[in-house]
């Protein structure tokens, strides 16, 4: 190469602070780095002296893109955002305009969502879990849990159409009511994920190698926690019981009977079992909401019955003029939101995900901000990674599960 | 939703811009940057609002003053959420950095700082997070285009 | 500048000079090659992205790579031969892509795993580098928002019949 590359980065620390330390560079591209993450970390022989985490290699222009399309056709980019459970950002983003238009959606749709967040979660949760006890070495837990992922993307493709990204939430309901049989096979699977999962518990829980490496790494207090903003499994593991289902109910969990597990020192070893708990209440939650479908007060339309939002049947657009036109308006011009701004937050795994949106009264927004809970404890990660070993900067990163699409957007 | 805390705070935080309004539920208040720390520090301190949610800005381009800084805030104690609004001018887009309150602004401040120039008095570390060294102008702003490109490494033809 | 990136060459009938039975050989040796190789792809997963949910699912039961010989990773550029680009490389990643894939040894094959390796997908703003193929050469693009691990499989097996057919030169004018 005839000039040398730039460095996309500067390092806030040029000098160490002792003479025997060294800087040393992890990533971006690095097998535990969860996508693109960069750490500069100065050592003291294994000993994190301190360290600067850069994100921003994934940075999408998810803000820009989405000012320039209508507020339905900027459905497939909020997917891309945290794509281990792509549809919880959906009904996220699509609640906060729902709040802008004033819609209600109908009690099926409410119902159906609020099962297919738990759905993401529970996907989530394998794919973190996965990932973190592989680079441990566990590699017998990551094949049982990605084959139950598996499983588990097979039929939600049935649903959805999609295996990863669904773009399936729509302004005021979601593309399509369930097929036949979904609800038959969702609990087969969860029979079977059970019984995968009690292979990993026995694998892992108590096992000696796994207690060393995780207990006791990674702390964080509460106080720091509440102070860099970490909200979801890290500030649960914590102690701090705060959970946006239970604080501040949406959809249907004020319904639904679930506890919220709770960790005692926030380390690695909490946010493990904290996952693995979170997983479990996911299912039992999956199960009284998949009762609660079948029940006859629940078979109504998926998709609320308004023109603003809604599109109309095909049939009737191929032989009404009005549908036609409203179909024609809604895909050109987008679903018109009134002025005004709104920040809905949904609990997705990793935290709090919130929209903000701002609206000028057109069917293109104004802004679209994402907060995303991975950016937050991005800033907050040098606290955990400080003064432990190099060797645990992998789980403990691993069980931050910093998603690199929701922290870069 | 007529949630106490929310009286409590309309009585306790008059800011001069105005009294506060209820946007979909959350309490809007709007400031001038100049007493947005202040305010901040009051909330954390005396109402408990102890997560700093998000900072982010909204270019009202063709208005003056230009930029609208919006941070959101929440409180574990009364499970509620307000958000604080100050806007600040294209000519100095300079406002109070919250570093010294919460360890959570660093980062985001520094987000924006890279999309809308914003500048944080007091906090040291304004490098390019999500965009990279070199990369000159602020592509959220709505004045920079959206496909301008500029490549670290030149393309192959 | 540019024959530092031309690497496979394919067969073509034999010229002017050189007799039938030495072009046996070389076919011959070469197919060899070419056969050992393809079953013995060592990938290096340039993870960036939601593309890397299907790269783990391919990797794993029951669409698994091993199957073709492409499971190990390895996550040295030195030790790798399949650079696979898994994911949307912004322009803040291109150098560290650039830097990458500099440091494989020949032979070396690219991947571009997903529309955005590929054209930049659907994100055609400031950021996000249209295709990777504005700085390294690709050998196969696999297309898909992620593409289904029947894709990717599809996508190693062409990747395959393109380095068993292609002309594996021992002693080059570079040696």
């Amino acid at each position: 190469m005839d000039t040398p590359l730039r460095n996309p980065v500067r390092s806030i620390f040029e000098t160490t602070l002792r003479d025997d330390s060294v800087v040393v560079n992890i990533g971006p591209s690095h097998p535990a780095t969860h996508g693109t993450v960069q750490i500069i970390a100065e050592l003291d022989g294994e000993r994190v002296l301190r360290s600067d985490v850069h994100c921003g290699y994934l940075h999408r222009g998810f803000e820009k893109e989405c000012e320039d399309h209508t507020w339905h056709n900027l459905i497939p980019y909020v997917d891309r955002l945290n794509y281990v459970s792509a549809l919880i950002n959906d009904f996220a983003y699509c609640d906060g305009v729902e709040q802008l238009m004033g819609v209600q959606i109908t009690p099926r749709c409410r119902v159906l969502r609020t099962l297919l967040s738990e759905y993401s979660r529970l996907v989530d949760h394998l794919t973190c879990l996965a990932a973190g006890l592989m680079e441990l070495g566990a590699m017998t837990a990551f094949l049982y849990l990605v084959m139950v992922r598996d499983y588990m993307y097979e039929h939600l493709a049935a649903l959805t159409g999609a295996r990863v990204t669904y773009t399936y939430g729509r302004i005021g309901g979601l593309a399509r009511d369930l097929p036949e049989g979904w609800l038959a096979r969702m609990e087969e699977i969860l029979v079977q994920y059970e019984e995968f999962v009690d292979r990993v518990h026995v694998l892992v829980d108590r096992n000696r190698i796994f207690i060393d490496r995780m207990r006791n790494v990674g702390v964080i207090s509460t106080a720091d926690a509440l102070s860099y903003g970490f909200t979801g499994v890290i500030l649960r593991s914590t102690g701090v019981p705060r959970d946006l289902r239970k604080d501040m109910p949406y959809l249907a969990y004020a319904e639904l009977d679930f506890e919220v597990p709770v960790g005692i020192k926030g380390d690695n070893y909490d946010r493990y079992y904290v996952r693995m708990r979170e997983m479990d209440e996911s299912v039992h939650m999956m199960r009284q909401l998949a009762q609660m479908l079948q029940s006859p007060a629940l078979q109504g339309p998926i998709n609320v019955d308004d023109r603003r939002c809604t599109f109309p049947d095909k049939p009737l657009v191929y032989r009404e003029i009005e549908s036609l036109i409203n179909h024609f308006k809604l895909v050109i011009d987008g679903p018109v939101v009134p002025a005004g701004e709104a920040y809905s937050a949904h609990e997705s795994p990793n935290g709090e995900l919130g929209f903000y949106l701002v609206s000028t009264g057109s069917g293109t927004p104004y802004k679209v901000h994402c907060r995303a809970p991975s950016f937050v404890h991005m800033g907050g990660a040098h606290l955990m990674l400080d003064g432990g070993q190099l060797a645990d900067i992998v789980p403990t990163f691993g069980s931050i599960n910093m998603i690199g699409g929701e922290c870069d957007r | 939703m007529a949630d106490p805390i929310f009286s409590t705070l309309q009585q306790a935080l008059v800011p001069a811009a105005g009294p506060a309004t209820l946007a979909h539920g959350i309490l809007v208040f709007m400031l001038t940057p100049a007493e947005l720390q202040p305010a901040v520090r009051r909330l954390r301190d005396e109402f408990g609002f102890d997560l700093f949610l998000d900072v982010t800005a909204v270019d009202w381009l063709g208005q003056s003053p230009r930029f609208e800084l919006v941070y959101h805030f929440y409180s574990t104690t009364h499970k509620q959420r307000v958000r604080l609004k100050a806007r600040v001018d294209e000519g100095d887009p300079t406002v109070d950095s919250l570093v010294p309150l919460y360890g959570s602004a660093a980062f985001m401040e520094r987000e924006c700082h890279d999309m809308y120039g914003i500048v944080f008095r007091g906090n040291s570390d304004l490098r390019p997070i999500l965009l990279y060294e070199g990369f000159v102008g602020h592509p959220l702003r709505k004045d920079y285009p959206k496909q301008r490109e500029q490549p670290l490494v030149p393309y192959r033809s | 500048m540019s024959a530092m990136y031309a690497r496979t060459v394919p067969i073509v009938p034999a010229a002017h000079g050189k007799d039938a039975a030495f072009e046996y050989l070389t076919t011959r040796k070469d197919e060899l090659i070419g056969w050992a190789r393809k079953f013995s792809i060592f990938p290096y997963p340039f993870v960036t992205a939601c593309c890397a949910m299907e790269f783990m699912a391919v990797s794993a039961s029951p669409y698994d790579t091993d199957r073709f010989g492409a499971a190990l990773p390895r996550f040295s550029p030195r030790q790798a031969d399949l650079l696979m680009v898994v994911g949307t490389v912004t322009h803040k990643q291109a150098p560290i892509l650039l830097k990458v894939y500099e440091q494989m040894c020949e032979p070396k094959w690219v991947m571009a795993f997903g529309v955005c390796a590929t054209s930049g997908g659907f994100y055609q703003n400031y950021a996000a580098l249209p295709g990777i193929d504005r700085i390294i050469p690709v050998d196969i693009y696999i297309p898909g928002c992620p593409p289904r691990p029947e894709m990717v499989i599809d996508g190693i097996m062409q990747l395959q019949e393109k380095i068993a057919g292609s002309r594996h030169p021992i002693i080059t004018d570079r040696f």
